[in-house]
């Protein structure tokens, strides 16, 4: 694999002639490395089209995708969104706040209603596990889950393997720890399926409390323990602490927290010398990540949310047929 | 006058497992003919039931009828009907409808609508504490009196142990029983499924096992206390096994129940986010369904029971975590107990005294769970060789909610007696009275 992001010239990269029978991406659980290089790979074509001064393709014109979001959500959204509107497809967004859900009606005739204005993709956000997969099952459009409860996010954990590929310019042996709400995060499970499938030595930490015991039958290394966790590191992802899904506390205080899961440079400076620092971000400055190490030159944050982009375009275009289509 | 035919008689009770003839006259158990040859002429219907097992009539301690209140998911009618089908004479059903049976008027509604089908002994439940609310006590001989059988918040447990207490101390006075659903609401708040590594990974919200285990030793230990009566229902856990052996160890008045899904199913069955598989206790590790079926076998469980909950589809047609929580279990209860007969551990009369024997006697139904001389003329005949398959549109009750649909099954209740009457028959030249 080739690495960093200077230099190379996605548009002659040979795009795997794959087949793409998928009509839904629900989560990675399913994604075998193939199909997950596949994607990679086409989304580095699609970056291309980002680095012109026309960011706009026509490969979904005439195709409608619904922003279907039910959980209050601004970079996903509006990433998705442009990645619809870079290849022409016409964006629609629903949330939640000004639907009819605040009427009382189900997420399935919600989504029926939806489907029925037949667009080709819905894109949904929802804060119940598997709400993505149920709801494949009940309209005849594509579904792309966009975060569903605690399962998965299936294009956070694609965008944040190709945002660790274009870093480290690979990802088979990079000791990748994630550091924070195990428990409730989608990000971990997807990341578990994108990192762990392409071969990185994965380890998870958090507070006992956040880290549940039988998460050691994922394949990763679990610990209690930060720096055990950053030590010789290639890559520290930071999760954001969800202050908002936590009925009952989980840990004493936000200082307590910040005091032995927070990275500050101390911490980090365990890690090998060229570690990146993710976050999936919100930022909860000087709670999980200190405000140095979030600007420092080793965060590769932003390179995230910029891979997320290419990443949608790709699986916009891969679900609209445009892969088959030009074949 | 009926007579049951040459069939193999098995009743537990008064210790008989052998090929007769039943009478049944007004209603009651007449007389036992041995063997297979019956009287040349008899005045009346005959039930062939060579090759059969004639049993004592089956008795559900679990169930919910939904009726008054919830009709569009089952009622009286229809649940009765599902448990005639499903080999049951008598249904045990639940105070959580609405109004709640806490009042003997519910009571007595349910009483007189049941008889008046006569499809089905009904014995309600009544609830331990005013509308559920774990706080004050029911009439409990006011209500007892209107027919209920036991006491139960089911659906929830009685959450203080101050007035678990109480309840029990007051009832214990009158032998009256009190049925728990032990859950700590604190340790499942917001659960949706077993806590284990197939919820984790499929980021549902986990119940942990301990929700339930740590509400079975309160129950115990207040049991201990008061030398109350009390059922443990619906155990799921292993550790919910070994805590009711070590009371029954220890001489306390406690019995407890499993359903056949906690046998059956493992937590793998909620894979795919299904609904169906969804219910309260969750269904647990292959673990704790081994330690059930232990429980079964070495006497530890005392009767099993379906938790018959049905719900309308569109409550099941939904996110997982929004889905209600039970499955329909009449119709299903007794084949999959007799699935329990392969291994050979458990043996046909044992499975009598899970699903008739016992419960009567842990309910104190004299006149039921034997088929004694003078007992009542409530019989299950069932075809154990029976292959069949659970369809759907077999369905008897209002919801379908069932995990089962599609599964083969071995055994069956081919006919069904109640005080005399048939209830169900599938065919032969016997049917349902009108």
């Amino acid at each position: 694999m080739e690495g960093g992001a200077t230099g190379e010239r996605p548009r002659e990269r040979k795009v795997t002639p794959m087949e793409w029978r998928r009509k839904h991406v629900l989560g990675l659980a399913d994604f075998s490395a193939e199909e997950i290089e596949f994607v990679i790979d086409t989304a580095r074509s699609m970056e291309d089209v980002l680095t012109r001064d026309i960011k706009k393709v026509p490969a979904l014109r005439g195709k409608t995708v619904v922003n279907l979001f039910f959980e209050a959500s601004t970079r996903t959204r509006t990433s998705f969104e442009i990645a619809g509107k870079r290849l022409s497809a016409d964006v629609v967004n629903f949330s939640s706040a000004v639907s009819s859900v605040a009427k009382g009606e189900t997420l399935l005739d919600t989504a029926k209603n939806i489907n029925a204005m037949m667009p080709s993709i819905i894109v949904m956000r929802h804060p119940a596990s598997g709400a993505a997969q149920f709801l494949s099952r009940h309209v005849s459009c594509s579904i792309i889950n966009a975060g569903d409860g605690s399962n998965e996010h299936p294009t956070q954990g694609l965008l944040d393997l190709y945002a660790v590929i274009k870093a480290k310019g690979k990802v088979k042996g990079l000791k990748i720890s994630i550091i924070g709400d195990i428990l409730h995060s989608r990000v971990v499970r997807s990341n578990l399926h994108s990192l762990g499938r392409m071969g990185a030595d994965l380890w998870l930490c958090g507070p006992g409390t956040l880290v549940p015991r039988e998460m050691g039958r994922s394949g990763a290394t679990v610990t209690n323990d930060i720096r055990e966790a950053v030590r010789d590191a290639d890559v520290v992802m930071m999760l954001r602490i969800q202050l908002e899904r936590q009925k009952t506390a989980y840990f004493p205080s936000l200082r307590e927290y910040a005091r032995n899961y927070g990275l500050n440079s101390e911490v980090f400076s365990l890690a090998k010398k060229d570690a990146v620092i993710m976050h999936p971000g919100p930022i909860n400055r000087g709670v999980e990540l200190s405000d140095t190490l979030a600007d420092s030159s080793q965060s590769i944050i932003l390179n995230q949310v910029e891979s997320g982009v290419a990443i949608r375009m790709a699986l916009l275009y891969l679900l609209a047929g445009g892969h088959n289509a030009a074949r | 006058m009926l007579l049951v035919k040459g069939g193999r008689v098995i009743d537990p009770e008064s210790g008989r497992d052998e090929v007769g003839s039943l009478l049944i006259a007004d209603g009651k158990v007449a007389d036992f003919l041995p063997g297979g040859e019956a009287p040349g002429t008899f005045d009346g219907t005959v039930v062939d039931a060579a090759g059969k097992w004639v049993l004592p009539g089956l008795i559900d301690m679990h169930v919910h009828l939904r009726d008054p209140g919830f009709e569009w998911k089952e009622d009286i009618q229809s649940g009765t009907a599902a448990a005639a089908s499903g080999g049951f004479t008598s249904v045990v059903c639940m105070a959580n409808t609405s109004p709640v049976n806490d009042h003997p008027e519910v009571t007595r509604y349910i009483r007189e609508k049941a008889a008046s089908l006569g499809t089905a002994n009904v014995f309600p439940v009544a609830a331990v504490t005013h509308g559920q609310n774990g706080k004050e006590m029911t009439d409990f001989s006011e209500l007892f009196e209107a027919g209920a059988i036991a006491f139960s918040d089911d659906g929830s447990p009685v959450r203080s142990a101050l007035v678990l207490r109480r309840a029990l101390e007051y009832a214990k006075a009158f032998d009256f029983l009190i049925m728990e659903h032990a859950e700590d609401h604190e340790l499942s708040e917001g659960g949706a499924a077993n806590e284990g590594w197939t919820a984790h990974r499929l980021g549902i919200p986990g119940i942990p096992s301990a929700a339930e285990e740590i509400a079975i030793a309160r129950d115990i230990l207040l049991a201990r206390l008061t030398g109350g009566r009390i059922h443990i229902q619906h155990i799921s856990t292993k550790m919910g096994v070994d805590l009711l052996r070590m009371a029954k160890r220890a001489g306390l008045r406690v019995t407890g129940e499993t359903a056949p899904h906690y046998f059956t199913l493992t937590d793998a069955a909620i894979e795919g986010y299904n609904t169906h598989a969804k219910m309260n206790p969750p269904l647990r590790g292959e673990e704790d369904r081994m330690a059930i079926l232990e429980g079964i076998v070495d006497g530890t469980i005392d009767a099993i029971a379906s938790d018959h909950a049905p719900h309308d589809e569109y409550t099941k047609r939904c996110e997982f975590i929004a889905a209600s929580n039970g499955i329909i279990g009449l119709e299903t209860a007794l084949p999959l107990s007799m699935a329990l007969l392969a291994g050979g551990r458990v043996t046909p009369a044992r499975l009598v005294e899970l699903l008739s024997t016992t419960p009567a006697r842990i309910l104190g139904i004299k006149e039921k769970g034997t088929l004694r001389k003078g007992a009542d003329g409530d019989v299950t005949i069932v075809d154990p060789d029976a292959e069949w398959e659970f369809r759907e549109s077999d369905v008897r009750s209002k919801s379908r909610n069932s995990p089962f649909f599609g599964w083969k099954m071995r055994g069956r209740a081919v006919a069904v007696l109640c005080r005399g009457r048939v209830t169900h028959s599938l065919g032969e030249g016997v049917s349902p009275d009108a």
